[in-house]
């Protein structure tokens, strides 16, 4: 009642406080603007003159890039690999550390607290560190450049920050709750599935799109594990080979980094009810 | 058929922490009994081992006969309600009851008809589909016990259930309460700080301090027989007053005295006070045998007022002997003001005798009503 009482009331420092907002997100967004603005025009116009000149007539657009884009630099395949590698790799992690979380958080057993630190200490590990020694273990087992492989990898880098936040989200469960579904005779798979994970749903969705995120917009890791195989390749590694294919072309980039936004954009829209609640997840608590 | 017993129940954390020493209980089928006591005096603690949610460190507990130390809660046959309802908040009224009977695999129709008679006696009947967050604090309590009624078990538990309601609804659900035990006949633990709900609910009441059970009995032989001055202050409202006072003896009678009083114990009293003579002992008396008294002569304790509380049907006087406070509860006959210097004269065969240093009742006192 009072908080909206006061943002109510439009005082100068309010007012003040608007503008700084503003400058700040145009700030933000005028570099996206510009690539947007460069993706439709034509090639010529990019490397005569700068994105903003585009607005004065003659205007000279064009949806060339994009054509290009879509039809002759394996951007189709490219998008297709990167869903297949994007949903497995953020479904597998995320199903592995919710009852990882559960465990740690709900379950005795023996040296929890230890594993737990060691989960903790695998945060701090580098990726760097880990590629060349996993490398030849892929190499050795015949998983590089296979889906498989990249799945695992973005799995096992993703697991520890997983199992860290969903583990902190679980163990804030009110503990009566589950105590009383104890009683009533449910086990721990039933505590688990019925109970925690329903109750779960904003953690697990924002970790969701953390990951889906990151393994969307993954050009390392994807590099090292598929690196050189276009059957398989994510649109990372594609449109980062097109500048050297095209001899800096880059008019290209520009409309493949807008198709690449599309997705991401879809799937935070459509979650983003659970990705706020997720960020606010126990600040309320019944 | 439902007894629970404890035999040398104790429970030590990590670090050497005891929260429950020896406890020695006997609950008998159909029995309400009330475990109550300041918090951190390990009521809750004792309450959860009962219901196999903290492990039992020392001694022996069974239920209807049966060491159950090391059985799961789920296999106890034990329903519990908590104090913050612990609700399931995705699942609607109907399906939080339904839970643990869904997974006992009950046919479908057992389950209905289970739950609905719970809601009818709760009156919850139109909340069946409703979930959780859309409820009333009352609501909400009557859900968690209408969770446990649907299991039927053996043994309810219920840890401060009626803390989080506002007063009025609190003193409603207490009495929804006493009827459901009534009604239902099983076996009920129920754990409160409130000696009000002890007293109106309890059968028996179990006194709990620092980890030990205190004494163990009615309501009105806790009230009548406290038997130490713990139990004493702790049962009651406005609490006993304890007042320091000197044992004496003059021509082979016995009195006890302060610089504001002399008094003369009953004569049962009198003769367990000889071996105290010389020295001091806490004289308590509760504040309803402290009726007002217009004269100044021997037998009264001499008193100014310090505040006075008119509540209608009586007024609670608060004063000071001179070195020490005492309260006395008094019909609302007699105008006082702050300041006056007033008389009371205690029914001295209500009196309670404590010892000093132990704090035990000087009177003989059971420690178990029925043992």
């Amino acid at each position: 009642m009072a908080r909206n009482r006061v943002s109510a009331r439009l005082g100068p420092a309010r007012i003040l406080l608007h503008l700084a907002l503003l400058v700040a997100c145009l700030v933000w967004l005028l570099p996206t603007l510009g690539l947007l603005v460069s993706s439709f025009r034509p090639r010529s116009q990019i490397a005569l003159s700068g994105w903003w000149t585009a607005f004065q007539t003659p205007f000279s657009f064009t949806l060339k890039n994009y054509q290009n884009v879509l039809t002759r630099a394996n951007m189709g395949r490219s998008f297709l690999n990167s869903l297949i590698i994007a949903f497995p790799a953020t479904v597998i992690p995320i199903s592995i550390a919710s009852f990882a979380a559960y465990a740690f958080a709900w379950m005795r057993f023996k040296g929890k607290e230890i594993i737990f630190g060691i989960v903790i200490g695998l945060l701090v590990v580098p990726i760097q560190m880990t590629v060349i020694p996993v490398l030849r273990l892929f190499n050795v087992v015949g998983l590089t450049g296979t889906f498989a492989g990249i799945w695992l990898a973005h799995t096992a880098y993703g697991l520890p920050f997983a199992i860290y936040l969903l583990r902190n989200f679980i163990q804030e469960l009110p503990s009566s709750m589950l105590e009383s579904a104890f009683m009533d005779g449910a086990s721990h798979p039933t505590v688990f599935l019925r109970l925690v994970l329903p109750t779960s749903i904003p953690a697990i969705a924002s970790l969701a799109i953390y990951q889906f995120m990151w393994v969307w917009n993954d050009l390392f890791v994807a590099l090292i594990y598929l690196g050189g195989t276009p059957d398989v390749s994510p649109m990372t590694l594609t449109m980062a080979n097109m500048v050297n294919s095209y001899g800096g072309g880059w008019e290209y980039l520009t409309a493949a980094a807008f198709i690449s936004m599309v997705f991401p954009l879809l799937v935070f829209f459509t979650m983003q009810k659970y990705y706020v609640r997720g960020i606010l997840a126990g600040s309320v608590k019944e | 058929m439902a007894k629970v017993e404890l035999k040398k129940l104790g429970k030590v954390y990590e670090g050497n922490v005891r929260a429950v020493d020896d406890a020695n209980i006997v609950i008998d089928d159909k029995e309400f009994v009330v475990f109550v006591g300041p918090s951190g005096c390990g009521k809750s603690t004792t309450l959860r081992m009962i219901a196999g949610l903290e492990d039992i460190t020392e001694g022996e507990l069974f239920i209807d006969g049966k060491m159950v130390n090391d059985v799961p809660p789920k296999d106890r046959d034990i329903a519990m309600v908590f104090q913050n309802y612990a609700l399931y908040p995705h699942m609607t009224v109907y399906e939080n009851m339904a839970f643990g009977l869904k997974i006992r695999k009950l046919p479908k129709a057992e389950i209905e008809s289970r739950v609905k008679e719970a809601a009818r006696i709760l009156d919850i009947e139109k909340l069946l589909d409703r979930r959780p967050k859309q409820l009333s604090g009352g609501q909400r309590q009557r859900v968690a016990v209408g969770r446990a009624i649907v299991r039927n078990p053996k043994v309810f538990l219920f840890d401060e259930p009626l803390s989080n309601l506002d007063a009025k609804l609190r003193v409603q659900m207490r009495a929804e309460l006493i009827e459901l035990h009534d009604r239902l006949k099983a076996t009920m633990i129920y754990v409160t700080h409130d000696q009000v709900e002890a007293m109106t609910m309890g059968d028996k009441i179990v006194v709990m301090r620092d980890g030990k059970v205190q004494q163990i009995g009615s309501p009105l032989y806790l009230y009548n027989q406290p038997i130490n001055k713990f139990v004493a202050g702790f049962i009651g409202s406005p609490p006993m007053n304890f007042l320091t006072v000197k044992v004496g003896e003059e021509g082979g009678r016995i009195f006890v005295e302060e610089a504001a009083f002399k008094l003369y114990p009953a004569a049962e009293h009198s003769s367990l006070l000889k071996s105290y003579i010389g020295k001091e002992v806490s004289f308590g008396i509760r504040p309803e045998d402290l009726p007002y008294a217009d004269h100044q002569g021997s037998g009264v304790i001499k008193a100014k007022v310090t505040v006075v509380e008119p509540l209608g049907a009586e007024i609670h006087v608060w004063g000071t002997t001179g070195t020490q406070p005492l309260v006395a509860k008094v019909p609302p006959h007699h105008m006082f003001k702050i300041g006056d210097d007033v008389s009371f004269a205690p029914v001295m065969e209500k009196a309670r005798f404590f010892d000093r240093d132990t704090e035990l009742s000087i009177l003989p006192v059971k420690w178990d009503e029925r043992a």
